[in-house]
């Protein structure tokens, strides 16, 4: 497979070029987008293809639904990811409901691009990480790649899809490279998480932009002869949870890393499932990186502590092997096998 | 233009239908048949009517929560209607959508909002889709007043105007939001003047008078349909209920005289039945409608009450086009 080395931000280009060359369907609208129409970077393309919006976010992201219903698959460029809040009630009233309150007359191939920024001074009005707010609105899939490869074929397969998807950049990705696969058909498919890096005794679940800090982490980790397996959730809705189930099934513990703040994240729902599903696995308790809960400062002083990093991500996976080791293997696990926890539940 | 005999018929049929339609909701509701609120559409038809007869069959309209005039004017089978009313299987929506949102796709309608403005960018994106597909469809959109107050609204007619969309953006004013009178809440009482802001042609017509809303739409249409742009058209309207059936509101917030002068003078199916009178038409063929507009809804009504109910397993159908699970 011949492949070509590729920026995620270039891999989000490139995605955005093969698909409008391959589907007339294919438009982009948002704001500032002319910058790559007119320098060329999508190719030659009808002026009908690229519309160059006003500001005006909750306007053109329900005239891409409306597009959408009619037969076209467009992509609309957010920029920010924290203007998506302009955008939000067309994308959760209408985006998310319509095929269901239509009764399914109705299909809404449409794609919500937007960049995460942070760790880079703009301050709390351009900072925002907003996927979990998404995560919790039937309808709609929420994607979060966080590699060039990954970034270019599931950017592809949601603009495929029929329907509605919201795809989360990290900018603090888009200058890492690697080689891209060249193959205009390449696709990785919605809905299934990455295994990064296999390990034994603890399985540290990334969101999004976390997976460098993860694996470094387990790098880190290796050092120290503690065996970490890093997940690259790549897919927030539908949430590969068995790919994570199975990992601390191997492992018994759970470090699960997000950017969003800790309230009700991602990071909440993922330790939601495990301790629901997997409870009898677990070998210690579940630990959550994240960003505290407070708003994201100007000074990067202030600023850069916040978010989860390798050493964070370190200190809580060795909480978690030591936490396990110290209770002489944590005893959720023999209490469920031993039948006291079946005893207990005829009792009550 | 005015309407040749056969489509006078035709949209005298379509504004008995919405009539006999909401006429017999209360009944369905007392009954316990009809769960939630409804909004009904008496006193819009001509609005409603005026405007679908101006539209063809591909044209896209988008709807409000006062969502069951829509259809019927644009044309749609009235059982699937009655049955989403009903919340049976058989509904237009599968009993997914309710009355708020009665849309019908095979007549063209894209949504029915019950979030005031929603549609509008819908039209408007509708509008754009048929431009890039290069099809000659135009796109209507419906809203209320109250609307007219989103910034949505002003958005769209702006992108509309700039990107000169086939869209006719149509205001059924019935001088109410709700409960709250369009002249305490709009700094001037005329929508379309607001159109004035945005360089395009902004209309006031009649909203009681089918004729004249379908000539003033009509040319809205055809100017859309040459590239020339969108329109934006007010119809003075009003409605003859309170703002929903079925619902806690407190009602009677308009002078019942107020309400009882538009019902006595101002009935849009009185004044359009004295015109197809004075046009030649005669008493005997209007009754005939009449009554097969009476059995049209009752025939809806038998279909609705003798549909199943969805099935509880089936709540997850329709969420996604391509619900992909997650591989084990």
């Amino acid at each position: 497979m011949s492949t070509v080395e590729l920026t995620y931000l270039n891999a989000i280009l490139e995605a955005e070029k093969e698909e409008m060359q391959r589907d007339p369907r294919v438009i982009l609208i948002g704001e500032d987008i002319a910058l790559y129409s007119a320098s060329g970077a999508l190719g030659k393309l009808d002026p009908r293809r690229t519309w160059n919006a006003p500001i005006s976010e909750l306007g053109f992201s329900g005239m891409a639904i409306g597009a959408a219903i009619t037969g076209l698959r467009p992509i609309v460029d957010l920029t920010i990811a924290s203007f998506v809040y302009l955008a939000s009630d067309q994308i959760i009233n209408q985006a998310a409901k319509l095929r269901y309150v239509t009764g399914g007359q109705v299909r809404v191939p449409v794609v919500f691009r937007m960049s995460m920024w942070h760790n880079g001074a703009n301050a709390a009005q351009h900072s925002d990480r907003p996927y979990p707010m998404f995560m919790n609105v039937p309808g709609l899939k929420v994607i979060a790649p966080a590699t060039p490869s990954d970034m270019k074929g599931m950017l592809k397969s949601a603009i495929r899809d029929d329907d509605p998807v919201i795809v989360f950049e990290d900018n603090d990705l888009w200058g890492r490279k690697e080689a891209v696969p060249a193959d205009p058909d390449f696709l990785v498919p919605l809905g299934k998480a990455a295994v990064r890096c296999e390990g034994t005794d603890v399985s540290i679940v990334s969101v999004a932009g976390c997976l460098p800090h993860a694996l470094a982490a387990a790098g880190q980790l290796a050092r120290e002869d503690i065996s970490a397996e890093v997940i690259d959730v790549r897919s927030l809705v539908p949430l590969d949870a068995a790919t994570i189930l199975a990992s601390v099934a191997k492992t018994g513990r759970l470090v699960v890393v997000d950017y969003a703040h800790r309230t009700a994240g991602a990071a909440a729902e993922i330790a939601a499932i495990v301790a629901e599903e997997a409870f009898a696995e677990l070998r210690a308790p579940i630990q959550r990186v994240t960003t505290p809960d407070v708003q994201i400062p100007f000074s990067p002083k202030l600023e850069r502590p916040l978010y989860p990093n390798k050493d964070k991500i370190t200190a809580a996976a060795r909480k978690a092997v030591l936490s396990g080791e110290e209770r002489g293997s944590w005893p959720v696990k023999s209490y469920f096998r031993s039948g006291a926890w079946e005893s207990t539940k005829a009792r009550s | 233009m005015t309407l040749q005999a056969d489509r006078r018929r035709e949209a005298y049929r379509r504004m008995l239908a919405i009539r006999a339609f909401e006429q017999a909701l209360p009944r369905c509701i007392a009954a316990g048949e009809i769960p939630g609120a409804v909004h009904s559409s008496i006193g819009h038809e001509a609005a409603l009517v005026g405007a679908c007869m101006a539209l063809r069959d591909d044209d896209y309209i988008t709807g409000t929560h006062r969502s069951h005039g829509h259809p019927i004017a644009k044309g749609a089978r009235l059982a699937p209607l009655m049955a989403e009313l009903m919340g049976r299987e058989t509904g237009i929506c599968k009993g997914r959508g309710g009355s708020m949102h009665l849309a019908d796709t095979s007549v063209g309608i894209i949504g029915e909002s019950a979030i005031v403005g929603g549609g509008i960018p819908l039209a408007t994106g509708a509008g754009l889709s048929a431009l890039v597909r290069g099809t000659d469809q135009v796109s209507l959109c419906f809203f209320g007043d109250g609307a007219s107050n989103q910034g949505v609204f002003h958005e769209c007619l702006n992108m509309a105007a700039v990107w000169k969309l086939p869209v006719v953006f149509f205001c059924e004013n019935n001088l109410y939001a709700a409960t709250t009178p369009a002249l305490s809440t709009h700094a001037q009482p005329d929508v379309a003047k607001r159109a004035a802001g945005y360089d395009i042609p902004g209309v006031i017509v009649d909203g009681q008078d089918l004729e004249a809303v379908h000539e003033t739409t009509h040319a809205a249409v055809a100017r859309a349909r040459r590239g020339e742009g969108p329109s934006l058209i007010e119809a003075k309207t009003y409605r003859f209920d309170e703002h929903a059936i079925g619902i806690f509101m407190p009602s009677h917030c308009r002078a019942a005289e107020e309400v009882e002068r538009y019902r006595a003078s101002r009935d849009p199916l009185a004044l359009y039945r004295e015109h197809l009178l004075r046009a030649g038409h005669g008493d005997f063929e209007l009754s005939g409608l009449e009554r097969e507009a009476e059995s049209a809804v009752a025939e809806a009504v038998d279909f609705a009450r003798k549909s199943p109910h969805p099935d509880p397993a089936s709540v997850f159908d329709h969420l996604y086009s391509n619900p992909i699970g997650c591989v084990a």
